[in-house]
C-alpha cells in the first residue's frame, strides 16, 4: 500500500532529522567529557561552588589553549544537594548516561565514598578535591584525590596543641554520622595521646545539629586546655559561638572543614582564638600559587579563592595532565598515567600521588584573630 | 551540682522553643483533629522573615528587634491563614487521610519553594536583639536564652488567657468539642478556624525568630527537626491540650540535653523517641491529655 504524500514527506522529514541529530552526536563525541559531582547547594554548598568554580576556570584555560588531544573539554557537572544518596545518583547518571571519561569531587569524604565503589566498578577513574579520609582511595585503584589524608592531619593538629597551644588536657566534639569527622578524630587521638595528652572528653552530635550547648558544657565541667572541633564550618561556628556563651574561653581548634568564607560569618567574634588546618592559603608566595589567586580574582568578580577552590582546579589540571601524556581517555593506560602523577606544580602546591593514590603536601595552619585569617605555619609532610 | 543547673536551663531554652511550636500543632488538633504538618515550614518563613527585616533595621536594639518579632509573627499568622484557606477549608468534610496528605503536600511546597526563593545555602541570621553573657558563679546565662525563656513565658500566658478570657477562645473551645453544635447556636466556624491557624502560625514565627537567635545560620529545610520534635511534644504532652503542649516541649529539650551532655549522646533522639512510645504505653492520651472511650 502506497503510504499518502504527506506521511511520506513527514518521513522524509523524520529521517533528515534523525541525521541531523546523528551528525551533531558524533560532533560532541569529538568532545572529552568531564564528569563532576558537587554540593552545589544545602548545607555545604560553599564547599561545592568553590570546587566548582576552581574546575570551571581550569576548564576555561585548558579550552582556550585548545583542549588536549586536539579535542575540547566538556563539563557536565551535577549537583547532589549535600545530601546522602544523592552523589551515588548523579554518578550513575554521569557513568551511564553522559559516559565521562573521568569523574571530579568530592570535598566530603562521606559523598566520595558513595561514588568511589561506582566509578571503581566502571572502571573509570575519580578524582577527589578535598575527600581526606584514608577509605576513600582504598575503594580500588581508579580512585584518586589530590589532597591529604586525615592520618596527616590529624597527626599535624596534634602536635600543633602539644606545641603551639601547649595543650595537655583536650576534649573532643565529633560528628558522628560523618565518615570525615570520626576519621579525623581517631588520628588526633593517637598522636595526640602518644604525644603524653590526655584525652579527658570525647562528646559527640550528628550532622545537622545546632545545639551543642549540652556537650559544651559537659566539657567546661571537664576543665580542658584547648577542644578539638573535627567538623565543617556550620558547625564549628555554632559551636564556638555557644561555647564563647557559655564563658569557655579556651581554644578551639579543626581540619580543613572549616575552610569556608561562611565561617566568620556565622561565627563572627566567638572564632577568635580558633586554629585550622587546611590544604590552601592565598597568601603563599610562591608564583604557581599567586598566578592562581590573580586568574581566579579576575574570573570570579574579585572572590579570593579558598582550598577547595585551588583542588578543584588541580584536580581536572592532573587528570588533562594525564590525558596528554597517554594519549588515551579511557582505561588502564589512562589509570596508569594518573597514578604516576609526579611534582605536578598547581595551585594548591606540589602534587605526587603515592603508590595508594593519595598526595602528599604541606598543610597550613590558619590563626582566626580578631575576626581575619591569619597564616599561621606551614607544616611539611 | 553547677554543670547540673547549666544542663537545665540549657534544655528549658532549648524546650521553650519547641513548646511554642508544639503550641500550634496542637491548637489546630484540638479545633480541626489533624496535624498541620506545614506547621514546622510555617516556623522556617518565619525566621526568613526575620532575616530580611533584620537588615532593615539596625542591630543590637531592643525596639528593632521586637520589630523584627512582631512582623515575622505577623507574616506567619498570615501565611497560616492563606494556607488554611486555599489548602485546607476545600477539604472540610472530607476523611481525615485527605486533609493530612495536604498537609504534608503543603509541607513539602514551603520547602522546595524555600529552596527556590531563599535559595539552598545555609545564612547567618542577623543579631537583632542586643547580647550579652551573665554569670552567676559557675552559672553562664546569656541573654538570648533569657530572651527565649521569658518571650515563651509571654506568648504561653497570652494564649492561655485567649483561650479561656476571651470571646473568640470561648469559640474556639466550643468548636473544638462539636463544630456542628457551635455552628447552630450562632459561631462562625470559618472565622474560628482560621483565626486558630493565625494565632498557631504566629506562634510559629516567634519560634522561628529564637530559634535563629540562638542558631543563627537558617536554611529552607531548618524547620524539619524542630518541627518533628515539637510534634513529639504535642503527643507526648497530649495533643489538643495546651498546657501540655508547653509541658511536653519543655520535657523534651530537658531530657534531650541530659542525655546530649552525656557519654550516649549518640542516642539522643532514640531516647527521646524511646521516651515517648513508653509514657504512651501507660498514658496514651498523653501526659495531660484525657482519655475518652469512644461511643459507638
Amino acid at each position: 500500500m502506497k503510504s499518502p504524500a504527506p506521511l511520506r514527506r513527514l518521513a522524509t522529514l523524520a529521517s533528515v532529522a534523525a541525521a541531523s541529530l546523528l551528525a551533531l552526536t558524533a560532533q560532541a563525541a569529538e568532545t572529552i567529557k568531564v564528569g563532576e559531582f558537587a554540593c552545589l547547594t544545602g548545607k555545604d554548598a560553599t564547599f561545592g561552588q568553590s570546587q566548582h568554580k576552581g574546575i570551571v576556570l581550569a576548564l576555561e584555560e585548558l579550552n582556550a589553549a585548545g583542549g588536549v588531544l586536539g579535542r575540547k573539554i566538556e563539563l557536565i557537572a551535577e549537583d547532589n544537594q549535600s545530601k546522602s544518596g544523592e552523589s551515588a545518583t548523579v554518578a550513575k547518571k554521569l557513568i551511564s548516561r553522559d559516559k565521562v571519561v573521568a569523574i571530579l569531587g568530592e570535598v566530603t569524604s562521606g559523598r566520595t565514598l558513595e561514588v568511589a565503589p561506582l566509578a571503581q566498578a566502571a572502571k573509570i577513574p575519580l578524582i577527589a578535591s578535598g575527600a581526606t579520609n584514608p577509605a576513600v582511595t582504598q575503594k580500588g585503584d581508579y580512585v584518586f584525590r589530590v589532597c591529604f589524608i586525615d592520618d596527616f592531619q590529624g597527626t599535624v593538629m596534634a602536635k600543633f596543641a602539644l606545641a603551639d597551644l601547649k595543650a595537655k588536657k583536650v576534649a573532643t566534639l565529633t560528628s558522628v554520622s560523618s565518615a570525615y569527622s570520626v576519621g579525623l578524630a581517631k588520628f588526633f587521638k593517637e598522636t595526640f595521646v602518644a604525644g603524653g595528652g590526655t584525652i579527658v572528653a570525647e562528646q559527640k552530635f550528628s550532622e545537622g545539629d545546632k545545639d551543642f550547648k549540652a556537650q559544651l558544657t559537659a566539657i567546661k565541667a571537664a576543665n580542658v586546655d584547648a577542644i578539638f572541633v573535627p567538623g565543617y564550618y556550620q558547625e564549628a561556628a555554632l559551636v564556638a559561638r555557644q561555647a564563647r556563651s557559655l564563658g569557655i574561653n579556651i581554644p578551639l581548634f579543626g581540619g580543613d572543614g572549616w575552610e569556608s568564607e561562611q565561617l566568620l560569618k556565622i561565627g563572627g567574634e566567638a572564632l577568635n582564638g580558633t586554629y585550622y588546618s587546611t590544604h590552601f592559603t592565598p597568601e603563599n608566595k610562591e608564583p604557581a600559587v599567586a598566578t592562581f589567586v590573580t586568574k581566579f580574582k579576575a574570573r570570579w568578580k574579585n572572590e579570593t579563592p579558598d582550598a577547595y577552590a585551588a583542588l578543584g582546579y588541580d584536580a581536572l589540571y592532573i587528570l588533562v595532565d594525564a590525558i596528554k601524556r597517554s594519549g588515551v581517555t579511557e582505561g588502564p593506560k589512562l589509570r596508569d598515567a594518573i597514578a604516576s602523577t609526579k611534582n605536578f606544580s598547581g595551585a594548591s602546591g606540589i602534587t605526587t600521588l603515592d603508590k595508594d593514590r593519595n598526595a602528599s603536601k604541606p598543610a597550613t595552619i590558619i590563626a582566626v584573630k580578631g575576626s581575619k585569617l591569619q597564616f599561621h605555619k606551614t607544616v611539611a609532610p | 551540682m553547677s554543670e547540673f543547673l547549666q544542663q537545665l536551663l540549657n534544655g528549658l531554652s532549648l524546650g521553650a522553643i519547641y513548646a511554642l511550636i508544639a503550641l500550634g500543632y496542637t491548637m489546630v488538633y484540638g479545633v480541626l483533629r489533624f496535624i498541620n504538618f506545614a506547621h514546622s515550614d510555617v516556623f522556617m518563613v518565619g525566621a526568613f522573615i526575620g532575616y530580611y527585616l533584620g537588615k532593615l533595621v539596625p542591630e543590637n536594639i531592643v525596639w528593632g528587634g521586637l520589630v523584627v518579632l512582631l512582623a515575622a509573627m505577623l507574616g506567619c499568622a498570615l501565611l497560616g491563614m492563606i494556607i488554611e484557606r486555599l489548602a485546607y477549608r476545600p477539604l472540610r468534610g472530607a476523611a481525615t487521610l485527605n486533609v493530612l496528605i495536604t498537609a504534608i503536600g503543603v509541607s513539602l511546597l514551603l520547602e522546595y519553594s524555600g529552596q527556590v526563593f531563599f535559595g539552598a545555602t545555609p545564612r547567618t541570621f542577623p543579631a537583632v536583639f542586643p547580647s550579652g553573657n551573665y554569670s552567676f558563679g559557675s552559672l553562664v546565662i546569656s541573654s538570648n536564652q533569657i530572651l527565649v525563656i521569658v518571650v515563651a513565658a509571654l506568648l504561653m500566658v497570652a494564649l492561655q488567657l485567649i483561650v479561656y478570657r476571651t470571646k473568640i477562645g470561648t469559640a474556639m473551645r466550643a468548636v473544638s468539642l462539636n463544630p456542628k453544635a457551635a455552628q447552630l447556636v450562632g459561631v462562625n466556624n470559618d472565622v474560628v478556624i482560621s483565626f486558630t491557624f493565625g494565632l498557631g502560625s504566629a506562634l510559629a514565627g516567634a519560634g522561628g525568630i529564637l530559634y535563629a537567635l540562638n542558631y543563627p545560620s537558617i536554611d529552607p529545610l531548618m524547620g524539619v527537626m524542630p518541627g518533628l520534635k515539637a510534634f513529639v511534644a504535642a503527643v507526648l504532652g497530649g495533643i489538643g491540650n495546651i498546657p501540655g503542649a508547653a509541658l511536653g516541649g519543655l520535657l523534651l529539650g530537658t531530657v534531650e540535653t541530659f542525655v546530649n551532655g552525656s557519654q550516649w549522646s549518640t542516642y539522643k533522639d532514640a531516647i527521646a523517641f524511646a521516651i515517648l512510645i513508653i509514657i504512651l504505653l501507660f498514658r496514651p492520651a498523653g501526659l495531660l491529655g484525657k482519655f475518652t472511650v469512644e461511643k459507638v
